[in-house]
């Protein structure tokens, strides 16, 4: 054997090494049968098709978190024309993004045009269209594109600490990268994600308000009540009546509460989900402020509770309680409203993760039980297996002892794209394992193509040496043109496609690549060894 | 041992036969694709492209299909559909039934139609009243955090893996030999390391539903587009890029025949789709695309040699080159051909209902690409050679396959 042919050998011994450590080699070395199984199974990522589980896709509402700040501009904006004693017609939101001011007081214009530059400037301003003194106010498109981004962030951060809080294991949860408003949930295991959905989708607000006044049995009784005006920093919030007094029709009631909180969730040190005192059988939650809220806390129920006020919590804009406050509350609460232990623990942990910047919506459920994707991974791989055999039978019988060496091509191509797979930390699909596959019949195609171009060359009347050295050059070209067009619609597949035929995509590529590398090099340096040790004219077996 | 040696065919002589065959071809399979979108207003694709709900069960025995449609009649939901799975090859998904439900409205109802198909079953099957969960949806994790919690073996601190073992066992038992799904615990009995107190114990804490949910998958109206839109342009843009490859390597000719080609395979292999009434989904469009690089394997072969024997056959008329480089592959592409072929039949055979309609796709496409190499794209290329600016293709094809 000539020292280059050695180290040839050298170079595919070394990769062949590394690809069996790196498939059952880590993250123990293994010691026993058990342990390479074992192995295995952790190096092999299977996707949710195959061992079972859920994918959700959601849509974060984001124009929901953007109309929320033009509503706060528009409070901000109201209250400080009035310390300044600016005179103005009305302040309206148009849109999410738009803020109407009409009729300024022509005196005090400029003014109003400083106060808006000056404590404003995530807005820009402009005359507007059809009004003597009006302006039209804009959320200029980098802030609203920053509040997108930053609404994105929170939404994730929080459905990942929630879904960390149910104590799911392996989550997936990230941006699809498809819209920039959409999350993909993926939850490995989970046959029913029925529970998971609510806790992911659950709003997780919560407010503790003043009450104004009421409850009144509909909206229009509770505007009429004052006027038709509601006193100003005051807002309808609708409730279930379930602290109305006895007599009263079951149904919704409505609550003047005050526009701004006194405490809010993020001013939560703990929630819990505890067994009802008042209720037997039912649950509630029962939550303790931070040092600082406590600080608000304290003297504002001290105050309140002298004249007799009210005080709602109100949760995702619903007011679950509205009671009189007795005395003193210096950092607990709780929130009853008929909870079963499960939706107590559930809304418990939604508050200790955090509120949700923005409702969301699914757009996408699969779910794949697990017994589908038991049957899946053994049809697989029983399939790979049997059309590998059917198709090495077939090599060994018809090109004898090239077959043999096609056959060595073959088993190392899929050493080596498995590897790939436990190293990339890739995940096995189905449509993997048809990538997989097909990988395969590419790699019988690559040896054919060199096999029968060797023996036209034999048939032309060449000795053994020559007849491989030129088949394998004239091979080349169309193993390369064959591979390289394939590559490239795979990689089309890979940037365009989604979730699963990605995973298709990934195991063809890199099974082409391998695939190039075995059938070119590692068979020629077989054929190369075979032909060193028999004599120059004697028969070779093809 | 050799076969197809020294043949001598002339196919560019044929070539009119082939262009009648794949007309029949695509007119068989689209006289179909239009009686199910025009004539049946169907659709040819899955839930994948579709907006609605399908969710598989599994029943433990038989599945009462009349008593679903009915329980679905009378819950208000008259477009669904049901659809055993006729599947002689494996027994146990024939106790499988596939509802779907068409949803237009929007995506806010998208959860509402799994859950009324789920209460509609519950209410027709009847479910444990006893609040147990259901031993048949159970993961693996939970069984394993349960058995831990309740320790029928009464091995305290020392329980070590054991019961995540367990539960592995248990839940493969119930998935792989019984078809996911178990009528009585007494069948857990023989499974290795459970005890009589194991199953006592997996009996007090689960009831046993009559039916699992095999999967289920909810495609939203705008998620479906998305998908629509999204294969559409992947195939698109590998088209395109193949294109471009081989008008670079070889001419531009050759690369718009090729193209023509796997675009003629994919159309007859849409046709049978819809003749045999499989659904496209998005593994479909997977295998579609892969043939579509099968099919330009072929080609590339062939297109290869007559690169090649343009140099070597200069006396020769440009057809008798394509037909001679055609015979000389014969061997190669017959071979290759029919183990892929054999390859994806066994996926097809022994690939499960999910692989079902991509092997499909893959066993038609392979048989058809095989064809179109030398029934569509080779005579693309003679004719073009015969009537339109020829001349330069070849000589230019010549200079290079002298620089390849």
């Amino acid at each position: 054997m000539s020292s280059q042919l050695k180290w040839k050998f050298a170079f595919i011994l070394a990769v062949l090494l590394v690809c069996i450590f790196g498939v059952i080699g880590v993250p123990t070395f293994p010691t026993s049968l058990a342990q390479v199984k074992d192995n295995l199974a952790k190096r092999i990522q299977l996707g949710l098709d195959l061992k079972g589980g859920s994918h959700l896709v959601l849509q974060v509402q984001l124009q929901e978190a953007i109309g929320q700040r033009c509503d706060e501009a528009v409070d901000d904006l109201t209250k400080q024309l009035r310390a300044k004693n600016v005179a103005v017609g009305e302040i309206r939101r148009v849109d999410d993004t738009h803020i109407l001011v009409r009729d300024v007081d022509s005196n005090a214009s400029g003014p109003f045009r400083d106060l808006v530059s000056n404590q404003f400037p995530e807005w820009s301003m402009a005359p507007a269209a059809g009004e003597t003194n009006g302006y039209l106010l804009e959320m200029k498109p980098s802030v609203v594109a920053d509040l997108r981004q930053a609404a994105m962030n929170q939404t994730l951060e929080t459905i990942t600490r929630r879904i960390n809080a149910l104590g799911l294991t392996e989550p997936t949860i990230a941006f699809t990268g498809r819209s920039d408003d959409e999350i993909l949930v993926q939850l490995p295991g989970v046959g029913d994600p029925t529970g998971a959905k609510a806790v992911i989708q659950a709003g997780g607000q919560l407010q503790l308000v003043r009450v104004a006044d009421g409850p009144y049995p509909s909206e229009a009784e509770a505007l009429a009540q004052h006027g038709g005006v509601l006193p100003a920093g005051t807002t309808i919030v609708p409730g279930k009546n379930e602290s109305v007094a006895a007599g009263q029709p079951a149904g919704q009631v409505f609550y003047v509460l005050d526009r701004s909180p006194v405490v809010t969730g993020q001013d939560l040190r703990s929630a819990d989900a505890n067994p009802s005192t008042e209720y037997p059988g039912q649950y509630e939650v029962d939550f303790k402020l931070s040092t600082a809220a406590a600080a608000r806390f304290g003297p504002f129920t001290e105050s309140q509770a002298a004249i007799g006020g009210r005080m709602a919590v109100v949760l995702d804009k619903q007011v679950y309680e509205a009671a009189t406050i007795q005395s003193r509350i210096e950092d607990s609460g709780r929130i009853t409203g008929g909870f079963s232990q499960e939706s107590a623990q559930n809304l418990a942990l939604v508050l200790r993760a955090g509120a949700l910047p923005a409702s969301i919506k699914y757009l996408e459920e699969r779910t794949v039980g697990p017994s589908l994707g038991a049957d899946s991974i053994r049809d697989g791989v029983r399939a790979s297996i049997g059309s590998m055999i059917v198709v090495m039978i077939f090599l060994v019988f018809y090109y004898r002892l090239s077959g043999v060496n096609a056959v060595v091509a073959l088993i190392l191509n899929l050493v080596i794209l498995v590897a790939f797979l436990a190293y990339a930390g890739a995940v096995l699909t189905l449509p993997g394992i048809a990538g997989v596959i097909l990988t395969i019949g590419m790699g019988v195609d690559s040896n054919v193509l060199v096999f029968e171009r060797i023996r036209e060359e034999l048939r032309g009347g060449k000795v053994p040496a020559p007849a491989v050295d030129s088949g394998f050059d004239r091979a080349f070209l169309t193993i390369i043109d064959t591979h390289v067009t394939t590559v490239v619609s795979a990689v089309f597949l890979f940037l365009f496609g989604s979730g699963p035929v990605r995973g298709f995509a990934i195991t063809l590529i890199i099974g082409l690549i391998a695939n190039v590398f075995t059938s070119i090099y590692v068979s020629r340096a077989i054929f190369d060894f075979h032909l060193s040790r028999m004599d120059r004219q004697a028969h070779l077996s093809i | 041992m050799e076969l197809f040696h020294g043949v001598n065919v002339d196919w560019m002589g044929k070539a009119k036969y082939f262009v009648a065959l794949s007309l029949l071809l695509l007119a068989v399979g689209w006289i179909s694709v239009y009686r199910t979108v025009v004539v049946k207003h169907g659709t040819l694709y899955g839930i994948d492209f579709r907006t609605g709900t399908l969710v598989t069960v599994r029943f433990a025995g038989k599945p009462p299909i009349d008593q679903i449609r009915k329980g679905l009649q009378q819950a208000g939901l008259p477009n669904s559909t049901i659809q055993g799975i006729s599947d002689t090859r494996s027994i146990a998904s024939q106790n499988d039934v596939v509802i779907g439900l068409e949803q237009t409205q929007g995506d806010e109802s998208l959860d509402a139609g799994k859950q009324k198909i789920l209460d509609v079953l519950h209410a027709t099957f009847g479910t444990d009243t006893s609040g147990k969960p259901d031993f048949n949806s159970v993961t693996q994790p939970a069984l394993a955090a349960d058995l831990t919690r309740k320790d029928p073996l009464v091995l305290g601190t020392n329980a070590g893996d054991r019961y995540n073992q367990l539960a592995t066992k248990l839940t493969s038992a119930r998935d792989t030999d019984h078809g996911g799904i178990v009528t009585s615990f007494d069948q857990l009995k023989n499974v290795e390391g459970v005890t009589p107190a194991v199953v006592s114990s997996l009996a007090g804490d689960y009831s046993l539903g009559t039916f699992a949910i095999r999967d289920a998958d909810i495609v939203g109206p705008k998620v479906g587009k998305q998908y629509q839109r999204q294969a559409l342009l992947a195939t698109l843009y590998a088209l395109g890029g193949m294109l471009v490859y081989i008008a670079l390597r070889f001419e531009w000719v050759y690369g718009a025949a090729a193209v023509i080609a796997v675009f003629h395979d994919v159309l007859i292999t849409l046709g049978f789709f819809s003749l045999f009434h499989y659904e496209i989904s998005l593994t479909v469009i997977a295998a579609l695309l892969t043939l579509v690089g099968y099919s330009m394997n072929d080609t590339i072969v062939i297109f290869d040699r007559v690169r090649e024997n343009l140099r070597l056959m200069r006396r020769e008329s440009f057809p008798d080159i394509v037909n001679k480089s055609i015979n000389q592959t014969l061997s190669r592409t017959i071979l290759t051909s029919g183990l892929t072929f054999l390859t994806v039949l066994v996926l097809y055979l022994m690939g499960g209902e999910v692989l079902r309609a991509f092997s499909f796709a893959m066993v038609v496409g392979v048989v058809v690409g095989t064809y179109s190499s030398f029934g569509i794209a080779a005579p693309i290329v003679v004719l073009w050679n015969k009537y339109g600016g020829g001349q330069a293709a070849t000589v230019r094809g010549r200079s290079a396959a002298r620089t390849a």
